[in-house]
């Protein structure tokens, strides 16, 4: 896993993040079996502590479940990987206006531009 | 859990000169401890208290509830930061040496390793790079089934690459029911590894807390903190 860090942000939320993209995108599955804590501590070059953490907190958010004896899995209630979706977007959401803001960008401005932007995509006339 | 390593102002003066100044550390057990401070902060002196091989002049040291002693000497994996390996000794020898000197030594654990970090084990120790000499030496470390493994610049004089096989090695075999306390003024390289981060200063532990809180409080990396620490040092 290419796996680069900001290590200004903690590193378990950034594995966190990272994990929960790949069940939005599709490449963790529901059912699918979550690698080890050490293989995934290997594979990220990470403090195995620090993976424990994030399977924690996965497994508490219920993203993931334990089966005793072997091992951590994807959840297959799509309902859980839709909301985690929604509020991964709401956080991008966030981010974007907060950026048009600082710039003076009014809501009205914001909206048109974003249209703007989507329209000339598909024209693919965004580079 | 519990308590692996618990320092409670340790001093220790060298003609005069304080290397160690009322110094107070706590490490718990399962994790792995940065102490992080630039060249002549006291740290190398420190490790070698830990190790047995420096009698403090006031304070108290334990490890696993033991002063330190002849019985911590087998519960502590110590890597000095120069190599103490004797230089017309072969590869294979330095493991006899270290099965000889220390009962939790595993041979079988030695060779796998040294395998994995391209050691011969028929090279003579003196025809080994520095870098090699540093991978030999950690490799015997952690050969040791030990409680508490105390490596003083692990990463030293290696390059890039090595340093990331270093870090692969510390990862690969840290166990829980052990702890790892290791100093570097190298931080940006491995300070994902750390669970807790202590800062040391002239002698004393000026800053200490858990590396992923410490991020989270200043927004900054354990490198940065470090930088801003020491800026006037």
């Amino acid at each position: 896993m290419g796996l680069s860090f900001d290590d200004k942000i903690p590193i378990y939320l950034q594995i966190i993040n990272h994990i929960k993209k790949e069940m939005i995108t599709g490449k963790l599955k529901g059912g699918d079996r979550m690698p080890s804590v050490r293989e995934m501590a290997e594979k990220t070059r990470v403090n195995p502590n620090t993976i424990q953490r994030v399977y924690q907190e996965l497994e508490r958010e219920g993203v993931t479940y334990t089966q005793r004896g072997t091992g951590s899995f994807v959840t297959e209630d799509t309902a859980v990987i839709q909301k985690m979706k929604l509020e991964m977007s709401q956080e991008i959401i966030k981010t974007y206006v907060e950026g048009m803001k600082s710039l003076g960008m009014e809501a009205g401005d914001i909206l048109s531009l974003l249209k703007g932007y989507l329209e000339g995509e598909q024209d693919g006339n965004n580079s | 859990m519990g308590t692996i390593l618990e320092a409670k102002g340790v001093s220790k003066s060298f003609g005069g000169i304080k290397a160690l100044n009322a110094l107070d550390l706590k490490l718990e057990r399962g994790r792995i401890m940065g102490l992080l401070g630039p060249n002549g902060s006291g740290k190398t002196t420190f490790l070698k208290v830990i190790a047995g091989l420096l009698r403090p002049d006031s304070g108290e040291i334990s490890i696993d509830q033991n002063p330190v002693g002849l019985k911590t000497k087998s519960l502590v994996s110590y890597l000095p930061d120069r190599n103490t390996l004797y230089p017309w000794m072969k590869v294979q020898d330095a493991i006899e040496f270290y099965s000889d000197l220390f009962e939790d030594f595993d041979e079988d654990k030695a060779r796998e390793l040294l395998e994995l970090m391209k050691i011969k084990e028929v090279a003579p120790v003196k025809s080994l790079s520095k870098g090699m000499q540093e991978k030999l030496n950690l490799c015997l470390v952690f050969a040791r089934r030990a409680r508490l493994y105390v490596l003083d610049e692990p990463l030293g004089g290696t390059d890039p690459v090595a340093r990331e096989k270093i870090i692969d090695l510390i990862i690969t075999n840290f166990r829980e029911d052990s702890s790892i306390l290791l100093t570097t003024h190298l931080v940006g390289n491995i300070e994902r590894l750390f669970d807790d981060a202590a800062f040391i200063c002239k002698g004393e532990i000026v800053l200490q807390g858990n590396a992923e809180e410490l991020r989270l409080d200043r927004g900054r990396s354990i490198d940065e903190i470090y930088r801003e620490v020491f800026k006037d040092e």
